[in-house]
């Protein structure tokens, strides 16, 4: 009797110890990461202006602003998602519904997951191989988001794939005892139960994809751009411009980068503000991706 | 939702037909990529320039580092390169195989700092030859103490912090102390971004150090400055002493390289005409020490009749005055 329960004991305190190690190790990582963010917002927030918005980059850090990098990325954001949504989720909904299960598909199911662990910055040699050198796209908008793209679409194929395998399968079964063929049951049914969760997926990817700066500074994005590239619509015929799309650029992390490395303290008060930016716009991404999922998870009933 | 994509799809398809078309209408567009020593100049100009051109010139400027901007230059890809020393012989060998040729126009000097930390009482000057015992290939893992660089100094160790070897920087003070461009002790803190170099002399009794200038200026009340004594006396770096070539051997000239086949623009005539006129007042607002005003009207001469060619013949030089090397150029 004395003998169980001093075992009963023994176990309960490796238990107390145990929960106590898991707490301060949670709490490690939520003290700095929020010792970080303070950081951050003391030095940067007071920064933070409608005239740092709309200022291009300057020599003089009150008079600096992230016009050039914030534009810049969300056109390099649009490029990634034009590339990489269409490609990414169309191969996800062919390696689930139409791929049979052969030697050929394992070789691409292992590669999309070793891409996905490829790290960034080879991804910018690879396109500064085939964007700016093979096809001459130039260092522009277009490479950048190119580059981007290839860096997410393993992270935007894995999602769907998800997702997809998320549907269950009688779902499948009962569309085909109704007749419909395989393009109507992934289209009437495949899709639209699995598109919050490939949505996520996207935003996750896109959200990562802001933060890069390896593959873009591989690319060629320059450091000191204080212009805008061209505007998409225009006022004359066809009202429409894909100029920009070859126009040089510039980036948030970027911009970060070059605020830091210089010596005035006035610059590096401009780089923690636009890290406070780009932070914001990444939350914010972040947000969206949770809220579009619970969205979707409670409009299915099956 | 996905119909929208496979739209966009096709709508990507048609870009390339519209890039095509695009392509031909050229912008008025200067590109300059090369060295992060020279950007602060070459952005305070950029930043001018577009401001009195009211936007219809774009220039933009990239941080490549010397060696970088001029693989990018011989290339062709970019009209002007930013250079922290004079152009090597093998990348003039470069540019000439790709038939790029090239005007060299120094835009200002910039001064080596050597520096210390703040409570640091035995210093007062350095020699070269000092520097060289520190700094030497040699010096590797045997000199540690301060005392033995100059037995005055005292028994403690001594903790070097410089450029990394990709830095033009680098390349300039290991020619100009130990007389081999990258010949350097490796045990020592490197890092390229200076503010580190900052933040390490700073917090450190025992540390010695060097990096440009313009870093030192912000930084004045957290550094001591040493002066450096190359063969007349210890000397103090300053905009007076960098630009009468008193503070030897580490004061040095920064260039711009214009690729002569970009001068058929005339928005880049207009440019380096601009960067030159300019570059007194800008430079100063950028913390570095502008050429003697001789130097300026020479460089402008120089760029007028579109001389062709580098005043080093590839080799890195120590302690020559910019105006006399243009005007040697003249004689010849």
């Amino acid at each position: 009797m004395e003998d169980i329960k001093k075992r009963i004991k023994n176990i309960k305190l490796w238990n107390g110890i145990f929960s106590i190690v898991s707490l301060l190790s949670t709490f490690v990582g939520l003290v700095l990461l929020f010792a970080l963010m303070t950081d951050l917002f003391m030095d940067g927030a007071p920064r933070i202006s409608y005239k740092f918005f709309t200022s291009f980059p300057s020599r003089f850090p009150e008079e600096a602003g992230i016009l050039s990098a914030w534009v810049g990325t969300l056109l390099l954001i649009l490029v990634t998602a034009f590339a990489a949504i269409p490609l990414g989720v169309a191969a996800g909904i062919y390696l689930e519904e139409y791929a049979g299960k052969n030697w050929f598909t394992d070789i691409i199911e292992i590669n999309i997951a070793n891409l996905a662990g490829v790290p960034s910055i080879i991804y910018g040699l690879l396109a500064l191989g085939i964007f700016v050198y093979f096809f001459k796209f130039g260092e522009s908008v277009l490479t950048g988001g190119l580059a981007l793209a290839l860096l997410i679409l393993p992270m935007v194929i894995m999602a769907t794939r998800e997702a997809i395998r998320a549907v269950p399968n009688s779902i499948r079964e009962a569309s085909y005892a109704v007749g419909a063929t395989k393009w109507q049951t992934v289209k009437w049914h495949i899709i639209p139960y699995s598109t919050g969760g490939i949505l996520t997926g996207i935003i996750i990817g896109l959200s990562r994809a802001i933060g890069e700066t390896a593959p873009i500074i591989t690319v060629g994005a320059l450091t000191f751009i204080a212009f805008l590239p061209a505007s998409p619509v225009s006022t004359e015929f066809p009202f429409i411009s894909f100029k920009w799309l070859l126009d040089p650029f510039t980036v948030m992390p970027i911009q970060i980068f070059n605020w830091v490395s210089r010596p005035q303290q006035g610059f590096h008060v401009n780089a923690a503000a636009a890290g406070i930016v780009l932070l914001v716009m990444t939350l914010f991404m972040n947000a969206a991706a949770i809220y579009i999922r619970y969205r979707f998870r409670k409009k299915i009933k099956w | 939702m996905l119909k929208k994509f496979l739209i966009g799809e096709m709508v990507l398809m048609l870009l390339s037909a519209v890039i095509a078309m695009s392509v031909t209408a050229e912008d008025k567009i200067i590109k300059i990529d090369g060295s992060s020593t020279v950007y602060p100049v070459t952005e305070a100009v950029a930043e001018e320039f577009q401001a009195a051109k009211r936007g219809s010139v774009r220039v933009t400027v990239g941080i490549s580092g010397t060696g970088g901007g001029f693989k990018k230059f011989c290339r062709g890809e970019i009209d002007i390169s930013d250079a922290s020393r004079p152009i090597l012989k093998k990348e003039m060998d470069s540019c000439k195989e790709q038939g790029v040729e090239y005007i060299e126009l120094p835009v200002a000097y910039d001064g080596l700092a050597i520096m210390v930390h703040m409570k640091n009482t035995w210093v007062n000057s350095v020699t070269v030859a000092d520097l060289k015992k520190m700094w030497e290939p040699a010096a590797q893992g045997k000199i540690k103490k301060w005392n033995q660089v100059r037995p005055a100094w005292p028994d403690a160790a001594l903790k070097l912090f410089g450029p990394g070897a990709d830095s033009g920087t680098f390349d300039y003070f290991t020619e100009a102390i130990n007389g081999k461009s990258k010949a350097s002790r490796g045990d020592f803190t490197a890092s390229e971004d200076d503010n580190i170099l900052v933040q390490g002399i700073a917090g450190d009794k025992n540390a010695l150090g060097y990096f440009g200038l313009a870093y030192y200026d912000e930084n004045k009340d957290k550094l001591k400055l040493v002066p450096v004594d190359g063969g007349q006396g210890p000397v103090l770096p300053s905009e007076k002493t960098v630009m009468d070539g008193t503070y030897q051997p580490l004061s040095r000239p920064i260039f711009i390289y214009v690729n002569k086949n970009s001068m058929s623009k005339p928005e880049l005539k207009e440019f380096v005409a601009f960067y030159l006129k300019q570059a007194p007042k800008l430079v100063k607002q950028v913390k570095y020490i502008p050429l003697p005003s001789t130097a300026y009207k020479l460089a402008e001469e120089r760029f007028a009749k579109s001389r062709t060619g580098t005043m080093f013949g590839g080799e890195a030089k120590v302690g020559v005055k910019i105006e006399d090397l243009l005007q040697m150029e003249d004689r010849k």
